[in-house]
């Protein structure tokens, strides 16, 4: 029940889900203008969010308790 | 056909997927036995305890769970299937023990009676203490220390349950893709049978995850290796979902193994442009690249790090949330508790099938990443005068 442990968590949470986001909406907006290149974006797309994701696990588990 | 096509498929499809549920539905015997006992304990003492019992009961369950999600995701030296918890009869097999400690030692597991016994080999005495070995006197006294015992551990080299595990997908993989590529000289270069599901997958990673991140002229040196590593940690991740209650790839020091094997070849098949872009990068002003060095260097372990973290980080919390929530089946104990637990945790289960298939490509499109800037050619800078 560390609180600065459950906040310090929460706060990586929010961090990764804002970043994911964003590339998300981008993407959403560069299929719209262009629906042909849509498999490229699609990759990208998942290569970015991988990484952030892989960012915000690191960091989770940085601050797990033991 | 009683019911027309379109449902009869859709019961079809449900049923598959409630396979991988029911690999956690093993607490079934001991946690309804538990129940049924702290039921009967509650209606024996309703004058007394009163609303006490409720909790002690759920808190029973609680700790059940706990020790099955434990069960589930540790490795362990024997391979049980499940157990019966009423007989203590345990249903599975025992792996060979392989110890180096001033000698080998080699004897079966079932020597340690699940932590109970005291083995004694070659003159030394070995104790199971939470599926770790430690050496110990004739009687088994483990020295504890906040908790954890501080006798010395021998070197374990054992088939475990991971190793067993990952032999038999090393296996697996031989067999297809030797049968696979077998059945091309047969068949005149058209694969027949499952073939047909594989040969689109290969060519998916040859044409666009190896060519469009290493180059047409190297990527034939490192599509072996991609095409490895996609197909094990795939197949690994798929296996932990079934009902055997292995967890390969939840493991830090397996990823650590292959998260290695990338770094190691990045290093050792990099050319001089390679090391140049992390020590002296060309185009950058002298006090950047002064500044820049250490940080790429920092950059050479981390990438590889990030990629072990990254794989064990999914899956072995993919495998906690998932046995939460069908834990949480047997704490609600009413039917719209239970069968809503269900459906979310049936629901996370189909997101875990496809988290599988994306951390295998993550990794191996990582990997490719690495080895294209590890054998990238010198571009001419666009500002010549």
């Amino acid at each position: 029940m560390n609180i600065p442990r459950i906040v310090g968590a929460g706060l990586v949470v929010i961090g990764a889900g804002i970043g994911i986001g964003k590339i998300g909406g981008s993407a959403m907006d560069a299929i719209a203008r262009q629906p042909e290149a849509s498999g490229k974006i699609q990759t990208a797309m998942l290569i970015a969010a991988a990484l952030i994701e892989g960012i915000g696990f690191a960091a989770l588990f940085a601050v797990a308790e033991q | 056909m009683l019911f027309p096509l379109r449902i009869n498929k859709f019961v079809v499809a449900l049923c598959t997927a409630a396979i991988f549920v029911s690999g956690y539905a093993n607490p079934v015997d001991s946690v309804q036995a538990k129940y049924e006992h702290a039921v009967e304990n509650a209606a024996m003492s309703t004058a007394t305890a009163g609303g006490t019992v409720n909790k002690e009961e759920s808190k029973g369950i609680r700790e059940k769970i706990r020790e099955h999600i434990d069960h589930h995701l540790l490795d362990t030296h024997d391979f049980i299937f499940f157990s019966d918890e009423e007989t203590g009869k345990h249903y599975g097999f025992s792996l060979p023990v392989i110890i180096w400690d001033e000698g080998l030692h080699m004897f079966s597991s079932s020597k340690f009676e699940h932590g109970h016994a005291v083995v004694e080999s070659n003159g030394k005495y070995y104790k199971l203490y939470h599926e770790k070995i430690y050496r110990t006197d004739a009687e088994g006294n483990l020295d504890m220390h906040h908790g954890h015992p501080t006798n010395v551990r021998p070197l374990d080299l054992s088939i475990t349950k991971n190793v067993l595990m990952m032999l038999v997908v090393a296996a697996i993989m031989f067999w297809l893709f030797t049968s696979l590529a077998k059945s091309y000289v047969k068949n005149g270069g058209i694969s027949k049978g499952a073939g047909r599901f594989f040969e689109p997958i290969v060519l998916y990673v040859r044409d666009e995850i190896a060519i469009p991140n290493i180059g047409e002229k190297h990527y034939k040196k490192y599509m072996s290796y991609l095409l490895t590593i996609f197909f094990f940690v795939w197949f690994l991740n798929i296996f932990g979902l079934t009902p055997l209650g292995v967890n390969v790839t939840g493991n830090i020091t397996i990823t650590f193994g292959l998260a290695i094997l990338t770094f190691l070849i990045t290093n050792f098949t990099a050319n001089k442009n390679y090391w140049g872009h992390i020590f002296w990068m060309p185009g950058v002003p002298l006090p950047m690249k002064i500044i820049l060095a250490p940080i790429e260097l920092l950059g050479v372990f981390i990438k590889p790090f990030a990629l072990m973290i990254r794989l064990y980080a999914n899956i072995f919390a993919g495998h906690i949330v998932l046995m939460s929530l069908v834990g949480l089946i047997f704490i609600f104990k009413s039917w719209l508790g239970s069968s809503l637990s269900f459906m979310l945790s049936f629901a996370i289960s189909m997101i875990e099938v496809l988290v599988a298939l994306l951390q295998a490509y993550i990794f191996t499109m990582l990997s490719a990443l690495y080895f294209g800037s590890a054998v990238e050619e010198h571009h001419h800078e666009e500002a010549h005068h």
